[in-house]
């Protein structure tokens, strides 16, 4: 589904992404950790050339992502992307949020775009929400609507970047209990995130970056349990006693 | 003997026809400067913005271009001086039309849309950067993200300052009067020389300026009660 060759990208003189070579097979879950300022959202949003890259090669679902003949909007409109921040579209309800592509990007009629979203919409539990805007939800309620959109595209690949980083940790479980949800319907996804519960239990491996490049890549029970690099080591033991540094 | 303020001289009669036909004129130098000017300040706001650099930088030289230099300057350079540059034959062709109100037209939206554009670029950029990429990321072109995701938002914002433009377009219609437009101030001058009623046909004019400005501000607040600011 995606093959990531060598990928090598600058911001200025900052080399963000150093050689990466990556695959993710269909149906594949795979989440991406590794501190902050490591390039994991570099990564992630290359992926669909929200950044552009310096050299290397991305290929998705067969579709050279840099090459010289892709439709770019086509492109992107098959890769589902959910941010940290949510960016729902907050002059329109939640329901328009999720049927605004899908009318104009997929030509799909308004009557059906709104039985398409009203189904995605009770997937992650907010049918009830359909005609409120996304001021009136909270954090939690948000990135399911926002996953609905994506999901309103039909994507064969979601991409999810910190989607719970910027939520109260009392709507954490909410979302990931909707990526979960996805997941085990087979959707391939690529997940930025330091819930490791979700590693463990939902990913089929788990890749770990740190200054631009993956240092480590393993099933979660290897992963967790015999981490070879020492900045892993050093990583996950920072994040099981967050506060070390500071005791 | 003729009353201090002669009301049945704006009420009836040919006097009140020329004053309504003035109004009626100005009313249609507003309406049609600001359809035209809207939209353009709007494309000139977009070119400011768009990620080429000589694009950024003739929307920037024609804005201060026209910005810095006075209306009255601009009216009667596209009264007397434009229509030089045109063919013979052109010019004969506009000038047994109305040209007064076309060059009134030409100076009027020119104008509106330079200040207009600054008010949508402002409002283009209080709105943040990611949901012009959430909606990029949707596979949204860059127009139709645009379209439909930011410009809808930046002017709801940028209503507030439109609407003083809007204000600013209607009073200034008067100043076509010095070239021969029959709007409203032409008109009451007209009627003050035809009956040396200053008072009344001056009067007719100001309450038309207030009135229309009134209905404007109203017509904005009633778009920002049905459009809100939304934020997430
Ligand atoms: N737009 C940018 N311009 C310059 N440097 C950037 C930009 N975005 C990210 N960086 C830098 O690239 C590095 C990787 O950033 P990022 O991919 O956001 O890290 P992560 O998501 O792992 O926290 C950081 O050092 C960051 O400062
Ligand atoms: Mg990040």
């Amino acid at each position: 589904m995606i093959q990531i060759e060598k990928v090598n990208k600058w911001y200025g003189s900052y080399q963000a992404l150093v050689n990466v070579t990556e695959s993710v097979a269909k149906g594949e879950v795979v989440v991406v950790c590794g501190p902050s300022g490591s390039g994991k959202s570099t990564l992630i949003r290359t992926l669909n050339r929200l950044e552009p890259i310096q050299s290397g090669r991305i290929v998705i679902d067969g579709v050279d992502a840099y090459g010289p003949h892709v439709k770019l909007n086509a492109f992107r409109s098959h890769i589902g992307f959910v941010f940290q921040q949510f960016n729902l579209f907050p002059h329109i309800t939640v329901l328009e949020n999720c049927t605004l592509a899908p009318t104009r990007l997929r030509g799909l009629k308004p009557s059906e775009a709104r039985d398409e979203a009203l189904t995605l919409l009770a997937r992650v539990g907010l049918a009830a929400k359909a005609r409120a805007y996304p001021g009136e939800l909270s954090g939690g309620q948000q990135q399911r609507v926002a996953i609905a959109r994506a999901l309103a595209m039909r994507p064969p690949l979601m991409l999810f970047d910190e989607p719970t980083s910027a939520l109260d940790p009392e709507m954490v479980g909410e979302v990931l209990l909707v990526m979960r949800d996805l997941a085990r319907d087979g959707m391939t996804m690529v997940c930025v995130t330091h819930e490791m519960g979700f590693a463990r239990d939902v990913a089929d491996r788990v890749l770990f970056m740190d200054e631009g490049k993956v240092l480590e890549r393993a099933v979660p029970s290897e992963f967790f349990a015999r981490p070879e690099h020492p900045r892993l080591r050093q990583f996950l033991s920072d994040i099981r006693t967050p506060f070390a540094e500071a005791a | 003997m003729t009353p201090i303020f002669d009301l049945n001289l704006l009420l009836t009669g040919t006097y009140h026809d020329w004053l309504v036909a003035g109004l009626i004129t100005s009313l249609s130098l507003t309406g049609i400067s600001l359809a035209l000017a809207l939209p353009l300040a709007i494309v000139i706001a977009l070119i400011r913005l768009s990620p080429v650099k000589l694009l950024q930088w003739s929307g920037f030289a024609f804005v201060e271009a026209i910005r810095n230099v006075p209306l009255l300057a601009h009216l009667l350079f596209w009264y007397f001086g434009a229509p030089e540059l045109l063919p013979t034959a052109l010019r004969e062709w506009l000038y047994a039309r109305n040209v007064e109100a076309t060059s009134a037209i030409i100076a009027l939206t020119l104008y509106t849309a330079a200040y207009m554009s600054e008010d949508v670029r402002s409002g283009i950029r209080s709105i943040p950067g990611q949901q012009f990429e959430a909606a990029r990321a949707l596979g949204f072109s860059f127009v139709a993200s645009m379209r439909l995701v930011v410009l809808p938002q930046a002017l709801r914002v940028t209503i507030p300052p439109l609407i003083s433009q809007t204000l600013n377009l209607w009073k200034d219609t008067s100043i076509a009067t010095v070239i021969g437009v029959a709007e409203l101030m032409y008109q009451a001058a007209k009627v003050e020389s035809a009956t040396f009623r200053s008072f009344e046909a001056f009067a007719f004019a100001s309450v038309c300026y207030l009135g229309m400005s009134l209905l404007i501000t109203g017509a904005a607040g009633w778009y920002q009660g049905r459009f809100p600011v939304r934020t997430a």
